[in-house]
């Protein structure tokens, strides 16, 4: 075959097929699907000559043009139920070209801090409302160790080994996500002062990395060496 | 009495940082009816339109805001010296999918959009424009993503109802071995969202889905 290819960066399968249709000119109701299928893999075979990682997106989609190619090629039956194989892929165009243009939509609004600003929160209050100090990430570790250190210091010679719970991650879960939506900053201590044995600070600290995980709490320290604080991540009203 | 009113709402716009809406300055002003409040800001708003400034009273995130007209934004980018705010195709095709598809699973953008959307997610998160409204108790538990209020102040919208409308995909819909199709998801739909584990706004969950056409659910 004897075509240009000519690179662009592609967002995935669907943006790669778009510019297929919209290059042959032809109807997205009416794919020619032995055509676009070809130029398809073609372009898979530009990007991996020139060393670009296909992502597995792409392979995806073409097994599934390569499917509804060899359905083509089925003798056609007579069967008026029977549904166009190509709406496999039309359906995801039509529904993807839909988002594209909401986003383009979108970003033609009035977008804030953009086109249109708005008053700022005064550094002044800012720093009120977070911290004096610097603060740094924590990661898992720093975590695990400062856990490590509270129930040496709270329930002495006891082993850390897990237990069946009395309570529930979930529980705690909820209990954590209540404290902080009264108090929004907590220490770290503060999350076991409820706490008596060691399947519940398990369970307490198993909570705290779900609640981490999940996106609603933030995990800070000021760079002093202090202790490990819990920023609530979420509004009042949400969470 | 109304101009006294009328200059504390003013007062309050100007030093919130935040839109404040009617209930908010009602909570500081309980004295006053909220028909009266909302008489008040509209009137600044007229008032400020009419005296053409460099800025507006604006209606955003179910409150009232003072924006400056976009025609300055070129000027105010040099005071700031930062760069404007800017997210890649991607990440606008991913918030326009959680915007009208809310509350909405990774699952469901990734098959709408055909690529991993992992990344984009997190950036969104973090950019406070999309938020995790739970989890759906079936196997895996999967999170469920919403927009959060920040992308209401961001996108210039009074609320998720002021979303442009969905067109009807054409050439679909009509067809009706496809419409039996989409009841069957429908129904899928249905069941999934019965076990659903948190109580998400049931206002905001219908009224999100009458913008998709029959042929998207």
């Amino acid at each position: 075959m004897d075509y240009e290819v000519k690179l662009e960066i592609f967002e995935g399968p669907l943006d790669l097929l778009l510019h297929l249709i919209n290059k042959n000119e032809v109807d997205i109701f009416d794919i020619p699907i032995a055509t676009i299928t070809d130029q398809y893999l073609e372009y898979l075979d530009v990007m991996k000559s020139l060393n670009i990682n296909v992502a597995g997106d792409f392979l995806v989609m073409a097994s599934t043009l390569i499917h509804i190619k060899s359905k083509m090629l089925l003798p056609e039956l007579k069967d008026e139920e029977e549904e166009d194989p190509r709406e496999e892929i039309t359906r995801p165009l039509l529904e993807y070209m839909l988002f594209r243009e909401i986003a383009g939509e979108l970003s033609e609004r009035e977008v804030l801090d953009r086109d249109v600003f708005a008053r700022k929160m005064s550094d002044y209050l800012q720093t009120q409302i977070e911290h004096e100090e610097p603060l740094m990430d924590v990661n898992l570790f720093q975590l695990m160790d400062a856990f490590k250190r509270i129930v040496d210091q709270r329930l002495p010679g006891v082993q850390l080994k897990l237990q069946i719970a009395k309570w529930s991650v979930k529980e705690k879960t909820e209990l954590i996500i209540s404290i902080l939506r009264q108090k929004r900053d907590i220490f770290f201590s503060e999350l076991f002062s409820e706490d008596r044995t060691i399947s519940e600070f398990i369970v307490t600290f198993l909570a705290l990395l779900e609640v981490i995980h999940i996106g609603l709490v933030k995990i800070f320290q000021p760079i002093s060496e202090g202790e490990i604080r819990l920023l609530a991540y979420f509004d009042e009203d949400e969470g | 009495m109304n101009k006294q009113l009328k200059l504390i709402v003013e007062a309050f716009l100007f030093t919130a940082d935040r839109p404040i809406s009617v209930q908010d300055i009602h909570g500081w002003l309980p004295e006053e009816t909220l028909s009266e409040i909302r008489k008040a800001l509209e009137e600044l708003r007229g008032e400020y339109d009419s005296m053409e400034r460099s800025f507006a009273l604006k209606e955003v995130a179910s409150g009232y805001q003072f924006r400056t007209h976009s025609k300055y934004a070129p000027y105010v980018l040099r005071m700031l010296k930062t760069s404007p705010t800017r997210l890649s195709r991607a990440a606008l095709e991913t918030l326009a999918i959680v915007a009208y598809k809310q509350p909405v699973l990774r699952q469901e953008i990734e098959r709408l959009r055909a690529v991993d959307v992992g990344g984009i997610l997190k950036t969104l998160l973090e950019k406070d424009l999309i938020r995790i409204m739970g989890r759906k108790t079936f196997p895996g538990r999967p999170l469920i993503y919403g927009t959060t209020r920040k992308f209401l102040e961001v996108f210039d919208l009074k609320n998720l109802e002021s979303l442009p409308k969905l067109k009807e995909i054409e050439g679909f819909g009509s067809d009706e071995g496809q419409s039996a199709q989409s009841l069957g998801e429908r129904q899928q739909l249905v069941e999934i969202k019965g076990e659903e584990e948190t109580a998400s706004d049931e206002k905001e969950t219908s009224e999100g889905n009458d913008h998709a056409p029959p042929s998207l659910r």
